[in-house]
């Protein structure tokens, strides 16, 4: 056996490999999928059916009559939007001044916020939620957003990102007049696209799939985000598979559709984040 | 000419308290600080205060001193929990790890469609864990479930997963591996990626055999990331809530219900905040000393350059 037909069997047992590898990732979805088109009795056929026979798109409105999908889908888009904007404001500003400003108990403080991230949400969980109560946000979105503003993983994550910018072009900068804001604003924020979009990515995966915080703060459907609609609808009302698969459906596709968009992005966040973590 | 040397010197050298630069820092890291204080300085405080309290919310809270640690250690529904926790943890980890490491492996040979199979290896992280699991609890079903009907191909009688007590924890330890893969996967691939060709060619050169490249090549170069990943991953199992909470309400008769679990049903279910605090810092702590100990052992295994 010549190298060319060896190498030639050894690619082919990885693809092999690979491909039922696949399928074990991918095979839960679209057996979602296709039991969101069956008929309530063609779910239950033995043997298991793969193409759905007649197809019952009607199952989507079905399930969007108990579970409102369009109204979760604009809580959860209008939440995970200011949740983004927000820490992308909060935590390059913050990661800014640990990383190049210079003031008296910038390195202290600096260790003392990252040494938080060592604290699980459930010990404050408690605390913030008496607090709401208090303010009568509880059932608001302040509930669901406020706290999500800031992040001590993502100021680190910048601050490491600004610290690899060279300084000299901040001097030159200063030499020509700039001011402080002026650097932040002119020079790092455009030199850290990359940066800011990971972390975006990574706020924006963790805001939208968010479940127990939007679980124990939101009580009405008219404020309810998908995880939790989601769940709801899983609860109490006597679903069939093929609404609850319909309404899984509806929520897991945007997030499919912007990680085939921005895959990269995704991938890469995770990536800076292992090394530098 | 005097003015720009005035401006390099305050670039390089620390500015006083109440000077202009000073003063931009405190601006720029207000809102990180107000952030802070409101949802993590004050909370862990007052938490650990409530933990030595009953406190319902509607009456005032009264101190009970250490009355609730003392019950947590008798509580069956608390140590059945925690015990539920670490099964989990066991379950998810080691399994987790290895199998990441091995797609890692095989995505990062030399194919063309390579890109492809890394995408959907990473597809599950990046979608919710209540739709996960609600299309998983259906792969599960006893009956109808794909996933018994794969097992009767190898001649399998599945097990009822999710309403057996035997094997409700096994099948979300299964389906959390499942979603958790590409996340690690990626972590290693990077690792992977790092690691010098010369290493490998050398090795061959002296006759190593994969498994020896293995053995004493790969592991060691990737055993940094190995302890990244073992402490991040122990930290996210202990805080397992989503699956147990959607797929089986932390059933049946309890086999399920995790720390956050009992943490969640106390806290906003029966008003016991003292309580429901006093679980969150024993979990708080069983995390702290898996790090701590972890850390301290890393020194016997992580290897260095």
């Amino acid at each position: 056996m010549n190298k060319k037909t060896k190498d030639f069997i050894l690619r082919s047992i990885l693809r092999i490999f690979l491909i039922i590898i696949s399928l074990m990732m991918v095979v839960p979805f679209l057996w979602m999928i296709t039991t969101s088109l069956k008929t309530s009795d063609q779910i239950f056929t033995w043997p298991p059916e793969w193409i759905p026979k007649p197809v019952i798109w009607s199952n989507y409105i079905d399930a969007t009559t108990f579970f409102p999908f369009f109204r979760y889908l604009l809580n959860t888009a209008f939440i995970t939007i200011c949740i983004v904007i927000g820490q992308l404001i909060t935590c390059s500003m913050g990661g800014y001044a640990f990383a190049r400003v210079r003031f008296p108990g910038r390195d202290t403080l600096f260790i003392l916020y990252i040494a938080t991230m060592m604290i699980p949400g459930q010990v404050t969980i408690i605390p913030v939620y008496i607090l709401f109560k208090w303010l009568h946000w509880i059932d608001t979105y302040y509930a669901v957003i406020v706290p999500g503003l800031f992040s001590a993983f993502g100021t680190f994550l910048l601050r490491q990102f600004f610290l690899t910018i060279p300084r000299e072009l901040e001097e030159a900068a200063i030499i020509d007049g700039c001011s402080i804001f002026g650097i932040y604003h002119r020079i790092i924020l455009p030199l850290s696209k990359p940066a800011l979009a990971t972390l975006g990515i990574f706020t924006f995966m963790g805001a939208w799939n968010s479940f127990f915080w939007p679980l124990i703060v939101l009580n009405s459907q008219e404020r309810m985000t998908l995880s939790v609609g989601l769940a709801l609808f899983v609860g109490p009302f006597d679903t069939t598979f093929n609404t609850l698969m319909a309404a899984s459906t509806l929520v897991l596709l945007p997030v499919i559709l912007a990680y085939v968009f921005a895959q990269g992005y995704f991938v890469r966040g995770i990536t800076l984040s292992g090394l530098k973590g | 000419m005097h003015d720009n040397k005035r401006k390099r010197r305050k670039i390089r050298g620390f500015s006083k308290v109440g000077s202009i630069e000073a003063r931009w820092g405190y601006f720029f890291l207000l809102p990180n600080i107000i952030g802070f204080l409101t949802f993590t300085l004050i909370p862990v405080a007052v938490s650990l205060f409530l933990s030595l309290c009953r406190y319902d919310i509607l009456t005032p809270a009264r101190f009970v001193g250490l009355l609730n640690y003392s019950r947590l250690l008798r509580d069956s529904y608390n140590l059945n929990a925690l015990k539920n926790t670490l099964y989990y943890t066991l379950g998810v980890i080691p399994s987790g790890i290895i199998i990441s490491l091995f797609l890692a492996i095989l995505v990062n040979q030399k194919l063309k469609e390579i890109v492809l199979y890394r995408a959907l290896f990473f597809l599950p992280v990046i979608t919710s864990m209540v739709a996960v699991s609600v299309v998983w609890a259906w792969l599960y079903d006893p009956v109808n479930g794909y996933i018994n009907y794969i097992l009767r191909w190898f001649g399998i009688d599945g097990p009822n997963w999710l309403g057996s007590t035997t094997w409700a924890m096994p099948a979300i330890i299964i389906m959390s591996v499942w979603k958790g893969l590409g996340f690690n996967m990626v972590i290693y691939l990077a690792a992977l990626q790092g690691i010098p060709e010369q290493l490998y060619e050398a090795a061959r050169i002296d006759g190593a055999g994969w498994w020896a490249q293995f053995r004493h090549i790969t592991l060691p170069m990737v055993s940094p990331t190995t302890f990244f990943v073992l402490i991040m991953s122990v930290i996210g199992s202990f805080q397992v809530f989503d699956q147990a909470y959607i797929m089986t309400r932390g059933g049946p008769a309890e086999a399920t219900t995790t720390m956050v679990y009992q943490i969640y049903v106390n806290a906003f279910q029966y008003f016991r905040m003292g309580y429901a605090s006093a679980i969150a810092w024993l979990l708080f702590f069983i995390i702290l000393g898996a790090s701590l100990f972890q850390i301290k052992f890393q020194k016997r295994w992580v290897f260095y350059e």
